[in-house]
């Protein structure tokens, strides 16, 4: 005790250890960087592939199953991967803990918000074909 | 030399992290900046692929419009980035896993996977930009 109230050192410990949550992020990092390795090499050979053609053969690519499957896996295990990713660097760098929260909110509405759009694409693209009118 | 040593709470010396002023530079630190700006360029790869989509479901003027400005130097100049980011941070997240393994981290061969980490991106790029040209992908 340090002499300036009544509280005793137990529970001025409480609340401020280990959440016992710290391994998940750990966990996400490490399990999507796996499924990334083979992810990124078919985004190289994919975007080669779609890089000549022009907007009718895009969507006939996209609209293969395998492709569109792909596209979904790489989205969705990128922007997980992503998220975990820049938490840590905000966390690095970001002390004071008004902005640390903002920036941490908006990393996360960032990614969700990117990977809704990005795959609503993906099977609009899929299921419909052409353009949304 | 700065003291490693500051008067803290207590009144005695304590330790405190090395400062980057006195440190060496090493292969080992720069490799691991790099994977911190190669995923953080590839946060915003990931931008643009989810722009691309988009753009695709949108329609042909926003698709050519997309492909346009990812034809010009500039964006082909950041497409190139984003190859050398990819095969980089691929490389160190492979090197990331055998250390979560245990193994890998004795200075030699820290120092080692480091140098091949870059070696590898520079290649593996030049090689995949090479080919694509060939093949008539990239104009």
């Amino acid at each position: 005790m340090s002499g300036n109230d009544f509280r005793t050192p137990l529970s001025r410990a409480r609340g401020l250890g280990s959440a016992h949550h710290g391994v998940s992020g750990f966990l996400v990092e490490r399990t999507t960087s796996i499924a990334l390795v083979p992810l990124c090499l078919w985004a190289v050979y994919a975007a080669i592939k779609v890089a000549p053609l022009g907007y009718e053969s895009a969507v006939l690519m996209l609209r293969q199953p395998v492709n569109a499957i792909m596209s979904l896996l790489l989205i969705s295990v990128s922007f997980l991967h992503m998220r975990e990713g820049l938490k840590v660097v905000i966390e690095d760098y970001v002390h004071t803990p008004a902005t640390r929260i903002v920036a941490l909110l908006l990393n996360s509405a960032l990614c969700w918000g990117l990977w809704s759009v990005a795959a609503f694409s993906i099977l609009w693209v899929a299921f419909v074909g052409g353009p949304v009118h | 030399m700065a003291e490693a040593t500051s008067k803290g709470k207590g009144g005695g010396a304590r330790p405190v992290a090395p400062h980057m002023q006195v440190w060496r530079w090493h292969v080992t630190m720069a490799a691991s900046i790099l994977t911190r700006a190669t995923g953080i360029a590839l946060y915003g790869g990931a931008i643009i692929a989810a722009t691309w989509f988009t753009a695709l479901m949108v329609g042909p003027e926003a698709f050519g419009l997309i492909m346009a400005l990812l034809g010009t130097w500039g964006g082909k100049t950041v497409l190139f980035g984003l190859t050398v980011s990819v095969f980089y941070h691929l490389a160190a997240g492979l090197r990331h896993l055998v250390w979560d393994a245990g193994a890998g981290f004795q200075p030699r061969t820290a120092n080692m996977t480091a140098v091949a980490a870059m070696a590898f991106a520079l290649v593996a790029s030049v090689v995949v930009w090479a080919l694509a040209m060939q093949t008539g992908a990239v104009r």
